[in-house]
């Protein structure tokens, strides 16, 4: 097994276990750690491919990476401030009573 | 090479178990910082793989300013108080991981079945801060004013959702 | 060769050691004085704070033990060691117990991007700065990791303001560091100590000794102040406010080692600002380069050391809104147009132009930034609301 696909692989198990938690969790702060979970495990595969893809050297991947910081960062506190202003009409984070489903 | 593979496998581990730590324990505090515990993982990770910048920048950013939010947010949202389970109950649970798990297995093959498997020795890829600021001043302008656009826009979007309306009581 | 000793000795002593174990002990020779030295200086200035202190406050600070009370520290160490560790039953023992050790090795790790000395520095980073910063930040979690874990409502209060302090401060803290990064044109601090390594006649070409840089050092300290919550900025832990903050259920040794991290994380920041400010390990003036370079460094560090201690002495302490006012309303800005400035500064010519332009710029911000804060605080009249 080389680096490269050893890099993949841990940035796919990483998916799955955000993914995981994104569909399994009821608390939407913790949807929102699956979700960044995700992001970081496809930043883990432009580092991988930019360190020994076969066009390794051109500074694409990590400039996709930065940005792909940036944005996450934006994203994590429009999703928390949503999450916030929920919690104070609703008095709740709890999922399965903000969806109205019965359960 | 021998030795960048065990501190590879080492920090990968780290990885993970943070990650599963954040999405199966209990306290929501806990799972807060077990998620910050695979972020700094991860920036060890590219440090690993020689990108500088980029871990420093993840360690900078989600380590020390997501992680933080997020748990300033727990706390803001009284989290951990409540008792129920953790999990959703019913069907819910089982689809969940039954999904992440098949995602996890088409990707797995998919690797296996790449190039990834049969690519030869790695070559070096150096990446001075230098070059980066050049590339990005150079080509990647107008995503870097967008980017700065979309901070601020994303700044002053929170700190409007998030603010607390003025009582109109006098 | 006084200058280079530390350096002749590692290697001296890398010689005695067998090839295959050599880079193992290389590595191991260029920590152990970082962890030598800077503890020694931490006990060092305990007793020079508390001494400095109180002959500020006009009494003499302790005299009792050792000539002058110099042999404070080991009496400290000796009573922090044998005291009984308490843990709050409540508390969440596996956070509780790990807090001060992160506390202690993130403390640790920005010395190693330090240049103490001509050619010596542990690890020298191509993103040095940044690293500097990345691993600062890092620190704020296991403050609120102290602070939560102790199931205390004021411990968990000093925690949050701590953590509100450090970020909102940590933006200036950047910003007038990004000011140097732009001058000197790279984050590693080696290149940054030797663009500042010149003399123009009698003045060195430390970037303290222009218009943005003096602006720049100015609010990198205030900042550095707090980051590492010394006062004026100690709301999160003075001890007349909120007891201890958020170590108030630590007693015995752990005690001393967030004691140990803070003074700790005040020498790198301090280190930083001499580098990025003060020319790092040069020389003031052109005749005294024949001094060591590492004497240089920590003499301008015990310099900020004393600055530090006269501040503690003499100001008040910052109230939590006052604390945040000033961080984004003044310093955010200043430090905004002290990036401007200096971009000013390093795409005008060499010349007078240069500096009237960079000056301007600056008071003009100031002027106007200090006028907004003060009129907005103005005292009224009291007025009294009645419930209806």
């Amino acid at each position: 097994m080389t680096p490269l696909a050893g890099c993949l692989l841990v940035s796919s198990m990483l998916f799955a276990v955000g993914l995981a938690g994104a569909l399994t969790r009821r608390n939407t702060i913790l949807v929102l750690v699956g979700i960044e979970l995700m992001l970081n495990a496809a930043n883990l595969n432009f580092v991988a491919f930019w360190r020994f893809g076969p066009h390794n050297g051109a500074s694409t991947g990590m400039i996709f990476g930065i940005f792909s910081i940036g944005v996450a960062a934006a994203e994590a506190a429009v999703g928390l401030a949503l999450i916030l202003a929920v919690y104070r009409h609703t008095k709740t984070t709890d999922l399965s009573q903000l969806t109205g489903r019965p359960q | 090479m021998s030795l960048m593979s065990a501190t590879f496998f080492i920090l990968a581990a780290i990885t993970l178990v943070g990650a599963c730590a954040a999405m199966m324990l209990r306290g929501l505090v806990h799972c807060a910082l077990a998620v910050a515990i695979a972020f700094a993982g991860l920036g060890t990770l590219y440090l690993n793989l020689g990108a500088q910048f980029l871990g420093l920048a993840q360690l900078l950013v989600y380590v020390g300013a997501i992680a933080v939010l997020i748990v300033f947010v727990i706390l803001l949202t009284r989290g951990g108080d409540s008792d129920s389970p953790p999990l959703s109950r019913a069907a819910l649970p089982i689809t969940g991981l039954l999904v992440a798990a098949c995602i996890f297995a088409v990707l797995a093959w998919a690797v296996f079945h790449s190039f990834a498997v049969h690519s030869a020795v790695p070559l070096a890829a150096p990446a001075t801060v230098r070059e980066l600021g050049t590339v990005l001043m150079a080509d990647y302008v107008l995503p870097l004013e967008v980017i700065g656009l979309m901070l601020t826009a994303a700044l002053i979007g929170a700190a409007i959702i998030a603010m607390r309306e003025k009582q109109a009581t006098q | 060769m006084l200058d280079q000793v530390f350096v002749l000795l590692k290697h001296w002593l890398l010689g005695y050691s067998p090839v295959v174990l050599q880079p193992a002990v290389s590595i191991l020779l260029t920590i152990l004085p970082i962890l030598l030295v800077f503890p020694v200086l931490f006990a060092l200035t305990t007793v020079l704070e508390r001494k400095g202190l109180g002959r500020i406050q006009n009494r003499y600070g302790p005299n009792r033990v050792g000539f002058f009370g110099i042999l404070q520290p080991m009496a400290d160490a000796v009573k922090s060691l044998t005291k009984e560790d308490i843990v709050p039953a409540s508390a969440d023992h596996t956070v509780h117990f790990l807090a001060p050790l992160i506390l202690l090795a993130v403390a640790f790790l920005p010395y190693a991007v330090l240049p103490i000395g001509r050619n010596m520095i542990a690890a020298d980073l191509d993103a040095g700065v940044l690293f500097f910063f990345a691993i600062g930040a890092i620190s704020e979690l296991s403050v609120f990791m102290a602070g939560w874990s102790s199931r205390n409502k004021y411990s968990l209060l000093g925690a949050m303001r701590a953590v509100a302090q450090m970020i909102s401060y940590e933006v200036p803290l950047l910003l007038s560091s990004v000011a140097v990064i732009m001058a000197a044109g790279s984050l590693s601090t080696v290149v940054i100590v030797e663009k500042q390594s010149g003399f123009s006649g009698i003045f060195p070409h430390w970037y303290v000794l222009t218009p943005w840089g003096f602006a720049g050092f100015i609010l990198f300290m205030i900042a550095a102040t707090a980051e590492t919550n010394r006062s004026p900025f100690d709301l999160p832990e003075g001890e007349s406010e909120i007891i201890a903050g958020y170590y108030i259920e630590y007693s015995g040794f752990k005690f001393a080692l967030f004691f140990l991290g803070e003074y700790l994380g005040m020498f790198a920041i301090s280190g930083l600002g001499i580098t990025l400010f003060l020319g790092g390990w040069t020389a003031p003036l052109p005749f005294l380069t024949w001094v060591p370079s590492w004497i240089w460094f920590f003499a301008k560090l015990l310099g900020l050391i004393i600055g530090f201690i006269w501040v503690r002495g003499t100001l008040p302490r910052l109230r939590m809104d006052q604390l945040m006012n000033f961080a984004w309303k003044f310093m955010l800005p200043m430090a905004l147009v002290v990036v401007v400035s200096a971009g000013a500064w390093r795409f005008l010519g060499q010349g007078v132009t240069r500096w009237l332009v960079s000056l301007v710029f600056i008071a003009v911000a100031y002027v106007l930034l200090a006028r907004g804060v003060e009129t907005r605080n103005r005292i009224a009249k009291r007025t009294y609301r009645f419930a209806e």
